[in-house]
């Protein structure tokens, strides 16, 4: 028998008394979460500082096991909840953990109008190309031809670029990276953490079960070879460049890191030029 | 800068607005909407005057998320919309009354269903202020019926979120939000203030839904070190989901409870001629005046009318409706829909007096002289 | 009881809200009588037929509206159509004689060319304080010291003083009618 370690090195910053927790064999969340603490520590930033919103999923649940003030709130509302968490108490840093159709099809006019505004904001999407925790419906990355339980036939309809997105409508930092590359993703988010205005991460992620039993990869092993022989590591890509085909290369790094002025920033000069008038 | 002392002449919305300044709100997030806009323009103006932020967001959907999110970082948040945005804000109402969240929603009430008349006065949202978000819990609404009533009903709504720790609904209209009229507005000091109790324990002790005595927990806010959670989930006392029955129904008893225990604190009604009354009239916001009015009309001619108004329409005031009903004829009703309150007041008449709705679709008011008539008519 | 019951009709764009909005300040504010504003208008922002509406009493103001009113001051054809035949028997009606050509009728009306003085002094806009300056005169409904100040309170920074002027001459035209009228 394995002996299991007495303690988990970052059991400081999980709600041990939740574990296990619900995310099935071969899922990526666990070490995305696992990503996001390490990041959260080699950033420096007081965890008594951070809060973590998350909507409603699979990825949802994160906010459920990580210790930091955490909420849980309602599906593709995660983004508001975080922005008022955050203009109300500026001293936070305000991270938002959701999936692919929580952020941007539900919550996707939130997200295109935080990255617009330049909310200081960080959000890690994990994107698993489908809704897992309903059993594997149609979503707003699912690729063209991929089967769900909403698409029988093979999905006809196109779907988003997460980077591009999130680009195109003003984030100051665009990353894309999958659970195989830890260590990356670990110092993405690190970065993102960092970060001053809407920082994204999107962390691509195994959905065996559903996603994967319906598009011939049943087993988080053949997932992370996928990741492994059908990634591209292409810094600073064009996020225009970066779709994601059924099965097909993935191009991650980091695409956009650039300096735009918050919304804060914005707020406090127009107010502050008001006064001097 | 200052909050406003003295008499002005105002609206309705702009003194919701100031109301919500002197009861110490300092995050407005909101959409634009007829007949609400003014809230949210003299809160974009006023804000940054007192130290307090304004954001417009993209839908209602996210202002009331915004609200919620302000509050639990320790802030007084307020948003207003109308009849299409209150639809929207029923998803995160439902949130914060899960989450226990402090903050106040004033919906400025126009003639719907849907678009329907974006200008003009109704009173059709009273149903879906009680029972807009799905589940079973417990509100508390006020209807004020005047700008005055808008600025001091406003104060109350911080005041009553703040003790019970739920999102308070502040149910104006049209009418109300568009009249000017003299506002008194107290110097600060003058005013009473309530602020949500905070935890005394230390974090490690802290269990964020153990409620008090009063069925109301203390509540942290975000960036203390508490390293709390909340779910949107039924949960129990740690605020961790537990999906059982047994916690469902711990949890929303107590939702419930917290309302019903402390009704009397909650509840608040204003009335007139009731000693002697036979005919007793049960209005709310706008409805209330004009109903004081007609029974005044209905007093002159003989008629031992008495005016029942509804400061709060939820909880609704069941033992008072109860104790009436068994020494009077009959209660009229007016309302500007066709027939919401006056089911709750049938209902807790119980057949021991008549309940006469006089329902009115919307886009005006009653005409006194037809709540005169109905009260004539129930007096016979 | 007494209970003043003033309406204000024109157009958007005319300052008819203001100018409501100035009376009843006026007379809440400044008379410390019980006053309740109201207004009503089309969805368009401007052009469209509006009106103030303005209760004062001495008592608590329970219905909020106008049912008959005792003054009405119109600014266009159009209101002084859709208004005119809510007025009391005994009621004072006030009119831009240049906007309105009234119809054969019995009753006393009192005329002024609100519009064309505004444009003498130099701003159209101000057509709505000539009004008030004439109906002040006339109705003698709010104190001239109490709306002056409203006025003075209502009206952009920096155009109190052409506001003013504005008020003065309708005033004054308002004193030469009644005088005319052998009223006092």
């Amino acid at each position: 028998m394995i002996q299991a370690m007495e303690r988990h090195p970052m059991d400081a910053y999980l709600r041990t008394d939740r574990l296990p927790h619900i995310w099935c064999p071969g899922c990526g969340l666990g070490t995305i979460v696992h990503c996001f603490l390490i990041g959260l520590l080699k950033s420096g930033l007081n965890p008594d500082k951070v809060a973590v919103v998350s909507g409603i999923g699979c990825t949802g649940r994160a906010a459920g096991y990580i210790k930091l003030d955490s909420f849980h709130t309602t599906h593709g509302r995660a983004i508001p909840f975080a922005t008022g968490l955050k203009l109300a108490n500026p001293d936070l840093k305000v991270v938002v953990i959701s999936g692919d159709g929580d952020i941007v099809s539900i919550g996707g006019n939130h997200f295109i109008h935080a990255a617009r505004r330049n909310i200081d904001l960080t959000v890690l999407c994990v994107n698993n190309f489908n809704y897992g925790m309903t059993g594997g419906q149609l979503g707003p990355t699912t690729p063209l031809t991929a089967r769900t339980t909403t698409s029988p036939y093979g999905n006809y309809e196109q779907p988003f670029n997460i980077p591009y997105l999130a680009a195109a409508s003003g984030a100051v930092y665009v990353a894309r990276w999958t659970a195989y590359h830890v260590t990356r993703l670990q110092k993405a988010i690190t970065e993102a953490l960092l970060k001053k205005g809407f920082s994204l991460v999107e962390a691509i992620s195994p959905c065996p079960t559903v996603y994967g039993r319906l598009n011939r990869m049943p087993t988080g092993l053949e997932h992370m070879k996928y990741y492994k022989d059908n990634s591209l590591i292409k810094e600073g890509a064009d996020p225009r460049e970066v779709d994601i085909k059924l099965n097909g290369q993935i191009v991650c790094g980091k695409f956009v890191d650039i300096e735009r002025p918050t919304f804060t920033d914005l707020r406090n000069e127009t107010l502050r030029q008001h006064k001097d008038k | 800068m200052r909050q406003l002392a003295g008499e002005f002449f105002m609206n309705g919305d702009i003194a919701c607005a100031e109301g919500a300044i002197s009861a110490g709100c300092r995050f407005f997030a909101g959409y634009p909407i007829t007949p609400a806009t003014e809230i949210a323009e003299r809160m974009a103006e006023r804000l940054p005057e007192v130290g307090g932020l304004f954001i417009q967001m993209e839908d209602e959907l996210a202002s009331m998320n915004a609200i919620l999110g302000a509050s639990w970082g320790g802030v007084k948040s307020m948003t207003a919309t109308s009849g299409p945005g209150f639809s929207l804000m029923m998803e995160n109402f439902g949130l914060g009354i899960m989450l226990e969240t402090p903050c106040v929603l004033a919906n400025v009430q126009r003639a719907g269903p849907s678009t329907g008349l974006p200008t003009l006065v109704a009173q059709g949202d009273m149903m879906q202020a009680r029972w807009g978000a799905h589940g079973c819990y417990s509100v508390i609404a006020l209807s004020p019926g005047s700008p005055q009533e808008m600025y001091d009903y406003t104060i109350k709504a911080f005041n009553l979120s703040e003790k019970y720790r739920l999102p308070v609904l502040l149910m104006a209209d049209a009418a109300v939000g568009h009249m000017s009229e003299k506002v008194v507005i107290p110097p600060p000091d003058d005013i009473k203030l309530f602020s949500r109790r905070k935890p005394t324990v230390p974090p490690e002790k802290y269990l964020p839904y153990q409620p008090g005595a009063d069925l109301v927990p203390p509540m942290a806010i975000a960036g203390e070190g508490y390293r709390f959670h909340v779910t949107g989930l039924t949960h129990d006392e740690r605020g961790y989901p537990v999906m059982t029955a047994e916690a469902q129904d711990k949890l929303i008893r107590r939702l419930v409870g917290k309302i019903e225990q402390n009704q009397d604190d909650i509840i608040e009604i204003e009335s007139d001629w009731l000693d002697d009354a036979e005919v007793v009239v049960c209005a709310y916001g706008i409805s209330a005046r004009i109903a004081k009015f007609a029974v005044e009309r209905a007093r002159e001619e003989g008629i031992k009318a008495g005016m029942l108004k509804l400061v709060t329409v939820w909880p609704f005031p069941e033992q008072t409706i109860r104790q009436l009903a068994k020494k009077i004829k009959a209660f009229v009703v007016p309302e500007i829909n066709c027939g919401q309150i006056s089911l709750e007041v049938e209902r807790c008449a119980g057949g021991a007096a008549a309940t006469v709705l006089v329902p009115h679709m919307g886009g005006g008011v009653h005409r006194p002289e037809t709540i005169v008539e109905a009260i004539r008519k129930a007096a016979r | 009881m007494s209970r003043e019951e003033i309406v204000i009709g024109g157009f958007g764009g005319q300052g008819i809200i203001l100018a409501g909005y100035i009376v009843g300040k006026a007379a809440a504010i400044y008379d410390k009588k019980n006053v309740t504003f109201t207004q009503d208008y089309g969805p368009e922002a401007r052009g469209g037929a509006c009106r103030a509406q303005v209760v004062i009493s001495d008592s608590q103001v329970s219905y909020p509206y106008v049912e008959t009113p005792s003054v009405l001051a119109v600014m266009s054809q159009e209101a002084y159509t859709k208004y005119t035949p809510a007025l009391r028997p005994d009621g004072c009606l006030l009119i831009d004689e240049e906007l309105v050509k009234p119809d054969k009728t019995a009753r006393e009306i009192f005329a002024i060319p609100a519009t064309r003085i505004a444009q003498e002094l130099g701003r159209a806009a101000v057509a709505n304080i000539v009004m008030l300056g004439f109906l002040t005169a006339v109705t003698k409904i709010v104190s001239t010291e109490a709306i002056k100040k409203s006025v003075l309170d209502s009206v952009p920074k920096g155009t109190g003083e052409l506001n003013m002027k504005a008020f003065e001459r309708g005033y004054a035209c308002g004193l030469e009618k009644l005088k005319a009228a052998g009223k006092k």
